[in-house]
């Protein structure tokens, strides 16, 4: 740690949040990230305005036409151009971010609160549930709920954002067990604060910072889970331009056609580096003990 | 040292039960009748009879629970619907190819991520530590099945190293163990570089330097042992990335394992395959993290009184 992130953690005290956004800035890999989830989010919200050609249309004359003039980044196995394809996949893979890493913020954060702010039997109890969760490999539980379910990109999402409901609510539950004691609680409660009024105002903002860490660098993995079951045609179904989705079409045509399948796959690659680097550096702005966390 | 192996066999055994109830729930709590979706709209009122039958779907569920114990503690995972044949067979004649690819993805893993880690750690801010950290923090980011085939359009389809797909000799293996271990790589060379880190601004390091041991001893003997610790813990955890990564890897490479047989069950409907699959999958992670706990306790002896 140099000297002046030292500095910085002891002026944390005062406008946090503040504080955390320059440390953010001057932070080079953070800077970076930030760029790139932009610039994802830019094209997924114009991406009608940048498309240049219909996602949808089939033109099967030019079937798997390399990059060319006209098309960017050629054409995929029904002619349709694959650069407005992976423009409107930006659109999705926002979605899949947004709405995974909210289903498990929902649930994982009161969870988490509850359990290490009661503690005893409940706390037991959660957290041997949240054990089972924990057992199996996130996208091996994914499959098996998608499965039951039926595929398609919104049960993909929910489940996806279900599987890190421990990670969040044992990140929270830590806080929460070692802020039940703390004096400044004591002092809202011996005031007469309701235990509602206790945990919203008094814990939650102290468990925030880890928690948007976890957030980011858990829409990256949320991107990268949904990609992954879309190419095992789990996830998103035909024609939605879905990056994984449209990335497992192309592998048919790997060798006659290969920039198909490379396209997607970059742009997956892209968004999950951008979330990874932000994640990252507003780890070191905001939490430097998650060091390590995933 | 037993009583804390053995309280930690006993906390496992919840969990476990507890998979084994998630997976038999999820079967039978599909909207709509699983023996008719396993069978398909279109099949005769004898097959979906004959499904439902098998799998006891027309019992009391609390019945249904007790049978599909029983029958676990005796390692009868139910039958195919497809092939007839016992879960516990199709399993049993794919899981070495699983094994074998996470097992030399693991390999890679772990040589890979160390080396990288310490490299890093050592050099602290040089350019060396940049360009290892970026390497480290692509490997975590990069989509698995877009890596395995990028890598397959290049070594096998262009330059025809190695074969497109298949399991039999070793070269057949070397690109999707590569392709399966990059993240877990990642994870390793970053976990070791900031454990090195940690461990390089402790006293005894300071001490060791201060009574003259060369530096490369400090590195190697004082630090390197205690900043393995942690990183034990995060590679028993890649075991289970690399089981569940093995599903994508395996369809990639059409690698014969069961991460692949889980995907054609599932384009199958037969879900007593996939259920088998799936737990078969999560009690091998469940072992692993058990084992490394324990093996932890070994290593670290103040983990044993928390």
């Amino acid at each position: 740690m140099t000297k002046s992130q030292k500095e910085e953690k002891i002026r944390k005290s005062r406008g946090a949040f503040h504080e955390a956004f320059k440390g953010l800035l001057r932070n080079r890999t953070a800077t970076v990230g930030l760029a790139m989830v932009t610039v994802l989010a830019i094209v997924g919200i114009l991406a009608p305005v940048l498309a240049p050609y219909d996602p949808l249309r089939p033109t099967m004359r030019e079937r798997l036409t390399p990059p060319t003039s006209a098309h960017w980044l050629g054409q995929d196995e029904l002619g349709r151009d694959i650069l407005s394809r992976v423009i409107y996949g930006a659109r999705i893979s926002l979605t899949i971010g947004i709405v995974s890493v909210g289903v498990g913020m929902a649930l994982g954060v009161p969870w988490g609160l509850l359990s290490g702010f009661y503690g005893g039997k409940l706390d037991l109890i959660s957290q041997r549930l949240l054990d089972i969760l924990l057992a199996f490999p996130p996208i091996i539980l994914v499959i098996l709920v998608v499965t039951v379910l039926g595929p398609g990109l919104w049960n993909a999402m929910i489940v996806i954002g279900i599987t890190s409901v421990p990670r969040y609510s044992r990140v929270v539950r830590g806080s929460a067990l070692s802020l039940r004691d703390a004096e400044y609680v004591q002092a809202a409660r011996a005031l007469g604060s309701s235990d509602v009024r206790v945990l919203l105002r008094h814990v939650l903002p102290n468990v925030l910072g880890p928690v948007v860490v976890l957030g980011t660098l858990y829409t990256a993995t949320a991107i990268l889970t949904a990609a992954g079951l879309g190419f095992l045609g789990l996830g998103a179904q035909a024609p939605t331009p879905e990056w994984g989705a449209m990335l497992s079409r192309g592998r048919e045509y790997l060798r006659v056609a290969p920039h198909v399948s490379a396209f997607p796959g970059l742009a997956i690659f892209f968004s999950v580096l951008g979330f990874n680097l932000l994640g990252d550096g507003l780890r070191d702005a905001l939490d430097p003990r998650l060091r390590g966390v995933r | 040292m037993i009583s804390y192996i053995i309280r930690r066999v006993l906390l496992a055994i919840p969990v476990v039960v507890g998979v084994v109830t998630l997976v038999f729930l999820s079967l039978r709590l599909m909207p709509g009748d699983p023996a008719l979706i396993m069978a398909g709209e279109a099949a005769p009122q004898e097959v979906v009879e004959r499904i439902r039958d098998q799998l006891g779907l027309d019992r009391p569920l609390i019945v249904q629970y007790g049978i599909y114990m029983g029958n676990l503690l005796r390692g009868e995972l139910g039958q195919s619907v497809r092939t007839r044949r016992s879960v516990s067979y199709e399993l049993g004649v794919r899981i070495n190819a699983t094994m074998e690819l996470a097992s030399a993805s693991m390999a890679i893993a772990v040589v890979f991520g160390l080396i990288a880690g310490l490299v890093s750690a050592t050099r602290q801010y040089s350019l060396v530590d940049y360009g290892t950290m970026v390497g480290a923090l692509m490997g975590i980011s990069i989509p698995v099945f877009w890596f395995g085939l990028m890598a397959m359009w290049v070594f096998s389809v262009q330059l025809g190293w190695f074969p497109v797909g298949g399991r039999g000799t070793l070269r057949h293996l070397v690109l999707p163990a590569i392709t399966l271990g990059a993240m877990s790589t990642g994870m390793i060379a970053r976990m070791t570089r900031s454990s090195m880190l940690e461990v390089l601004r402790q006293d005894y390091v300071r001490t060791a330097r201060s009574k003259g041991v060369t530096e490369r001893v400090v590195q190697m003997k004082h630090a390197l042992r205690n900043a393995l610790i942690p990183v034990m813990t995060i590679a028993g955890l890649q075991f289970g990335t690399l089981l569940g990564g093995s599903v994508l890897t395996e369809t990639v490479f059409t690698w014969p394992g069961v991460g692949r047989l889980m995907v054609d069950s599932i384009m199958n409907r037969d879900y007593p395959v996939v259920q088998g699959a799936v737990l078969l999958i999560a009690v091998i992670f469940t072992v692993v993290n058990l084992l490394v706990d324990i093996a932890y306790s070994f290593v670290d002896p103040r983990i044993r009184y928390d």
